[in-house]
């Protein structure tokens, strides 16, 4: 055989073997991002907000990003929540990772919202993350689409990619998950109002008019709190 | 000769560089490997990452397939005084830097985003065509017969 088609063989078998190599190792979710720390620390956060600090009462969220029946609420309920309750001043939300171990994805799609919101991103990034969320159901690796969600909703991707890279909120995650834990939260979306459990015999997702009728209970019951002005709420 | 075969070498990296951007289009592989600059993922994710709604690393793929082909078939002992083979290597290589520019082009001025991946093969398909040009300006000599025993010069064992 001549020996120029020897080169060019070995050639083409060395240029093969890197792009396999390149596509099996290239970028991929970092697994300091995607896994659990080997440690837990607090670092003060306790979630991003919407609505006002002067409202009587607050909902707190326990999410999965990669759970759809969180996806489902988010996309159909929220809006009405957003308009009928925290524009109004009534309630504040916060919203809490509570990463399942069921789902691959969780921590490294909570660490995607949270890199975002290093950026003052982070519901960019959720909604991103909600209304697209056929990455859930592919089982693929999303980290290639979520840098293009991050890129929609505006953010840095040097930053971003830095901020996964070292998996700078995994431990925050991870504390977040703990917290709820202690809380006794069993699934995901798990709500509470102003620290009580909410919901606890409903046998389906809560919609709207369960917020409403929940929040306006809890308002009636504390004759001290403050009748709040509508304002929109704060992103 | 050389030209030939430098040209099937470089086809055959370019095709190795437009496979794996071809490859990771259709969503193989995570984040593709570009260094910290991110140029590669907003190239890549960009509208002008689908030409006539295909990834335009596939157009790569073929583009580089062709001219390895071209260039192995032209190696041929039949072929290699044969100058067709070398327009048709100027041919593929002259429609493959013309869209290179158009993408060049998008990069620079319309997503002001370099992706180095594009950027290699750029430079591939620059040289190929260089190499290309110099093969048909090179003037072609008859093939001279193989040398007998008899007309051998020199000593004789």
């Amino acid at each position: 055989m001549n020996r120029f088609y020897v080169v060019l063989t070995v050639l083409a078998v060395v240029l093969g073997v890197s792009v396999f190599a390149l596509l099996k190792t290239g970028g991929g979710a970092p697994a300091a991002a995607a896994g659990p720390p080997p440690s837990v620390a607090d670092d003060g956060f306790r979630g991003y907000s919407l609505g006002q600090e002067s409202a009587p009462v607050e909902i707190t969220e326990y999410l999965d990003f990669e759970c759809p029946v969180c996806a489902t609420f988010a996309t159909v309920q929220m809006p009405t929540i957003r308009e009928q309750l925290i524009n109004t001043g009534r309630v504040r939300w916060r919203f809490r990772d509570y990463p399942l171990p069921v789902h691959k994805y969780s921590r490294f799609s909570a660490h995607a919202a949270q890199c975002a919101g290093a950026q003052g991103r982070y519901f960019e990034m959720q909604d991103q993350l909600f209304e697209h969320h056929q990455w859930a159901q592919t089982g693929k690796d999303p980290s290639n689409l979520f840098r293009t969600f991050a890129q929609a909703g505006g953010v840095d991707l040097k930053a971003y990619d830095g901020c996964m890279e070292s998996g700078k909120y995994a431990q925050r995650i991870e504390y977040s998950r703990q917290e709820g834990e202690k809380a006794l939260v069993d699934g995901t979306p798990t709500f509470f109002a102003n620290g009580t459990k909410l919901f606890t015999s409903l046998r389906r997702l809560p919609n709207s008019d369960d917020f409403k009728a929940a929040v306006d209970s809890i308002i009636a019951h504390s004759p001290s709190s403050p009748k709040p002005a509508a304002r929109p709420a704060h992103r | 000769m050389r030209y030939r075969q430098t040209i099937a070498v470089l086809a055959l990296v370019g095709l190795f560089v437009a496979l794996y951007l071809w490859l990771h289009a259709l969503g193989f592989g995570g984040a593709i490997k570009c260094g910290a600059s991110g140029g590669c993922e907003v190239v890549q994710t960009s509208p002008w990452a689908v030409f006539l709604g295909l990834p335009v690393a596939f157009y790569g793929v073929v583009g580089y397939l062709a001219l390895l082909v071209v260039a192995l078939a032209g190696l041929r002992p039949v072929a290699l005084a044969d100058r067709k083979w070398n327009v048709m290597l100027v041919g593929l290589a002259t429609v493959g830097i013309l869209f290179t520019a158009y993408l060049t082009y998008v990069e620079l001025f319309v997503i002001h985003a370099i992706c180095r991946w594009c950027i290699g093969s750029a430079l591939i398909i620059t040289l190929i065509w260089i190499v290309a040009l110099a093969a048909l300006r090179r003037p072609f000599a008859a093939p001279s017969p193989p040398t007998s025993p008899e007309t051998r010069t020199g000593p004789v064992a």
